[in-house]
């Protein structure tokens, strides 16, 4: 045990390092003359010091405050792209947008690469390489339709897709249109029984929670050869964890993710039954950190096992967001050997919103 | 820490995600509530035509035999709890405990539910209009020497049920003697009554998968309400809006229940007094047979006087207090809402608030840590005031005058409505009123809220459940 311990100690104490490195290093790509993105070269112009010079940690962050999520809402999106970059083929993606302007990412490769680490974490025997996907979630302007068509793509295999307008759910939701809710579930489910019948060589699925449970009422995955689910999009819970795994689709590998356009990819856990089906989150560090702090002082980290605020940064050459401020909660979880950096464990929207917002709907 | 389960065909489920349901005067914790993602719900329901099948396989007299036993289960037994048991005075303080209602009037609650279980008989009697029971056994009978059919119309009822008064569960128990199994979605605060309902006739040998018990969120209740083929909605305006369109959904929404003294004795209105308080005011005014109106042709500001002045007496008590009449809000927060709510409206001429002269202190009471409000009566001189035809979930009225020949034109869905009159002229424009769902007529007049459990009540049940179809037996030779 006490070998264990010395074990993800001396490792979390290398991936402290390497983040503090790699601070350095994308704080010095976006800073700098040569190969800065526009936004922050003019953002540095308003600071007293230079960030390339003052920053040489990832605490160091705390000088450039906290990321406001406004400054991503409007235009131009060209002022993200760093310079080194100005030539390349440019995505733009976007988050939330439910009313109002969304938010827009750019990206070059990021996508790419989350997903190619992503991929590094998925068995072979229950995402075998070469078979074929069902990608069945939201879609249009959001990362996640390219990320999963890309992950299947890089496991050798092709990507069948049926989309969902998330936007659309909600304001059906909104409006209390549950039976026009019903008949665009059953469209979409309907397109999924479909691919699912008609290619054999499909064994991969790509869903979300609520899709999940409802094409689990229609179809045994199991039977028609789904080995693997990679599942996300939207707030979990153990509950639903659970669910999945005993009544939903036992015997098939089912992975629970967290991901978000403005972070990448959050591994789970690998499934253990002494956690009790919480789902725990490790984030891609170091292209992304999450800490988790007290709500009424962002500055204040909350203790392992204790409730915070989620505090993003992301540490990209593409993209770099120091210290965002997201509108979710989670229990701070320890290291473990495969991600020797903290965790968040049961993530959900923050309670002062949970009355207001409506997620986990599609 | 007591433990409510989800029950999947009468089985305990303990879910991972629990609700946390607090004692409204303490904040104390009285349980954690399992609660249903919506894919469970949907999964059992594919079970329902097998449960129904087990419930079928009891006739109608044995699934009544199984109601009486569970009647005096319900009142005096100790019954499951999930690990526990609960005992009758538990059941009372709980209920109490999360819903604000005071426990003297939880006592009554009880008993009208065991009335219901043990009368059921009659109960149908009322509701088939004097079908021979066997029919619904056998699928099929004689009637008047004609052959008669019943078809049920679905595998399971299902119910998204209210917090505000333990009665009102009353409603949907005749589904288990017409062999119809249950999707109960219980109220947050009171999760309480169906659960013991449930227990108690499991208890007395009804089959458990007659039971579906799932405390959920919108989603897994708008699953119920899409897929059980019936089901019974209880819920504000806004809640029940969206579904008063769908025919497989009984809408039991606001109530908007009123008196209407005729012409032909408003001169004796005082003699209505009574009437009116206990209308207005019994079980803390919280149902929708309470009454919310009272409409007339003259005499109006007398009457609001004079109901202000009695109803200022009712005033907050202790939960505990067996002379409690009135019930506590579960969040103080919609107290003040409603109260500020109700002076904002009185701003719009042409309604006073006249109670507020009798009381001592405003509308909004807190005592022995709760929060109250106390009784209000508005006179309205105008009846296209917007508080001339609201409830609200406290005992509140609205006098509002009119000429008579106007009444039933103005006075819009009403889910009671008793009218003191004896003129044959109005008593026939009563009758044709659509607007009026439930009628009390007669010159012993009803309170809005003394109701019999076999009549239709926002729809018949039976009619809902069963349909009835054509039936020719062609014996031959």
């Amino acid at each position: 045990m006490d070998t264990l311990n010395q074990s993800l100690s001396k490792k979390a104490g290398e991936a402290h390092a390497q983040l503090d490195a790699h601070v350095r290093e994308i704080v010095q790509w976006h800073f700098s003359p040569e190969t800065g993105t526009p936004f922050w070269l003019e953002f540095a112009e308003t600071l007293d010091f230079d960030p390339r010079e003052k920053i040489g940690s990832y605490d160091d962050l705390k000088l450039l405050g906290h990321f406001q999520d406004e400054w991503l809402r409007g235009g131009p999106v060209r002022r993200w792209v760093p310079k080194r970059y100005a030539d390349q083929p440019v995505y733009v993606f976007e988050t939330g947008g439910s009313t109002g302007v969304p938010k827009n990412r750019i990206s070059i490769r990021d996508f790419q690469i989350d997903y190619e680490m992503f991929s590094e974490t998925l068995p072979d025997e229950s995402f075998p390489r070469g078979s074929d996907w069902l990608m069945l979630g939201p879609t249009g302007p959001r990362r996640l339709r390219l990320a999963v068509e890309y992950l299947a793509q890089h496991r050798g295999g092709i990507c069948f897709l049926v989309d969902l307008d998330p936007r659309w759910v909600n304001k059906l939701i909104q409006y209390g249109k549950h039976q026009e809710l019903d008949l665009y579930k059953n469209h979409v489910i309907d397109q999924s029984l479909h691919i699912l019948r008609a290619h054999d060589n499909i064994q991969c699925l790509f869903t979300t929670p609520k899709l999940l449970e409802a094409l689990c009422e229609k179809i045994s995955l199991q039977k028609v050869g789904i080995k693997g689910i990679f599942c996300g999009g939207t707030e979990m819970d153990a509950q639903f964890h659970r669910f999945a795994r005993e009544e939903l689709v036992p015997g098939v590998e089912f992975m629970p993710t967290y991901g978000n356009t403005l972070m990448g990819l959050a591994c789970c856990k690998p499934f253990n039954p002494a956690d009790n089906y919480a789902i725990i989150y490790y984030p891609p560090q170091p292209r992304a950190v999450i800490e988790l702090v007290n709500p009424d002082n962002p500055e204040e980290p909350v203790d392992y096992g204790e409730t915070g605020r989620v505090m993003l940064t992301t540490l990209t050459r593409e993209f770099f967001m120091p210290r965002f401020l997201e509108r979710d909660e989670a229990e701070r979880a320890q290291p473990i050997e495969p991600y020797p950096w903290d965790g968040v464990q049961n993530l959900r929207l923050l309670s002062e919103l949970q009355e207001s917002v409506a997620v986990g709907v599609y | 820490m007591i433990h409510i389960p989800i029950l999947r065909a009468g089985l305990s489920y303990r879910s991972l995600n629990l609700a946390h349901v607090s004692h409204i005067q303490t904040g104390e914790p009285l349980a954690v509530v399992s609660q249903a993602n919506r894919g469970l719900i949907a999964k059992d329901l594919h079970q329902a035509k097998d449960n129904k099948r087990v419930l079928e396989d009891l006739s109608v007299l044995e699934l009544l035999a199984i109601g009486k036993k569970a009647a005096n289960l319900f009142i005096e037994s100790e019954l499951p709890l999930d690990d526990a048991l609960q005992s009758p005075d538990d059941y009372i303080h709980q209920v109490s405990g999360t819903t604000g209602l005071p426990q003297s009037l939880c006592r009554n609650n009880m008993q009208k539910i065991r009335l219901v279980l043990d009368e059921m008989e009659e109960v149908l009697d009322g509701l088939t209009r004097g079908l021979d029971l066997s029919i619904i056994d056998s699928g099929w009978g004689t009637h008047n020497k004609r052959p008669l059919s019943y078809v049920p119309q679905t595998d399971a009822l299902g119910a998204v049920l209210p917090s505000n008064s333990p009665g009102v569960h009353s409603l949907w128990l005749p589904a288990i003697p017409l062999k119809t199994p249950l999707i109960l979605k219980p109220g947050s605060e009171e999760p309480w009554t169906p659960f013991r309902i449930a227990q108690a006739l499991i208890e007395a040998g009804c089959p458990p998968q007659a039971f579906g018990f799932y405390p959920t969120d919108y989603s897994g209740a708008a699953e119920i309400l899409l897929h059980c083929g019936k089901s019974l909605l209880f819920g504000g305006g806004s809640t029940v809006a969206p579904w008063q369109a769908n025919p497989n959904v009984q809408i039991h929404g606001p109530g908007r229940s009123k008196i209407i003294i005729a012409e032909d004795r408003i001169s004796r209105w005082e003699e209505y007094l009574d009437l009116m308080i206990t209308s207005i005011a019994e079980n803390g005014g919280r149902s929708c047979i309470n009454d919310s109106g009272v409409w007339v042709p003259s005499h109006g500001r007398e009457i609001a006087e004079t109901l202000a002045k009695h109803l200022a007496e009712i005033t907050p008590k202790p939960l505990d207090d067996p002379d409690a009449e009135i019930a506590a809000f579960t969040n103080p927060k919609a107290a003040e809402g409603i109260s500020d709510l109700i002076d904002n409206q009185l701003k719009v001429p042409g309604a006073t608030d006249l109670t507020a002269k009798y009381r001592d202190g405003g509308r909004v009471v807190e005592e022995a840590g709760c929060t109250f409000l106390s009784p209000t009566v508005i006179w309205c001189e105008d009846p296209e005031h917007p508080l001339a035809n609201t409830e609200f979930l406290f005992p509140f009225v609205s006098v509002v005058e009119v000429p008579q020949e106007e009444i039933l034109d103005r006075i819009g869905p009403s889910l009671v409505v008793t009218a003191i009159t004896d003129d044959d002229a109005f008593i026939v424009d009563l009758h044709r009123s659509s607007e009026v769902e439930r009628l009390n007529l007669g010159p012993l007049a009803l309170a809005t809220n003394k109701i019999a459990y076999g009549d239709p009540h926002e729809g018949n049940l039976f009619d809902f459940l069963y349909r009835q179809r054509a039936l020719q037996v062609n014996r031959g030779q």
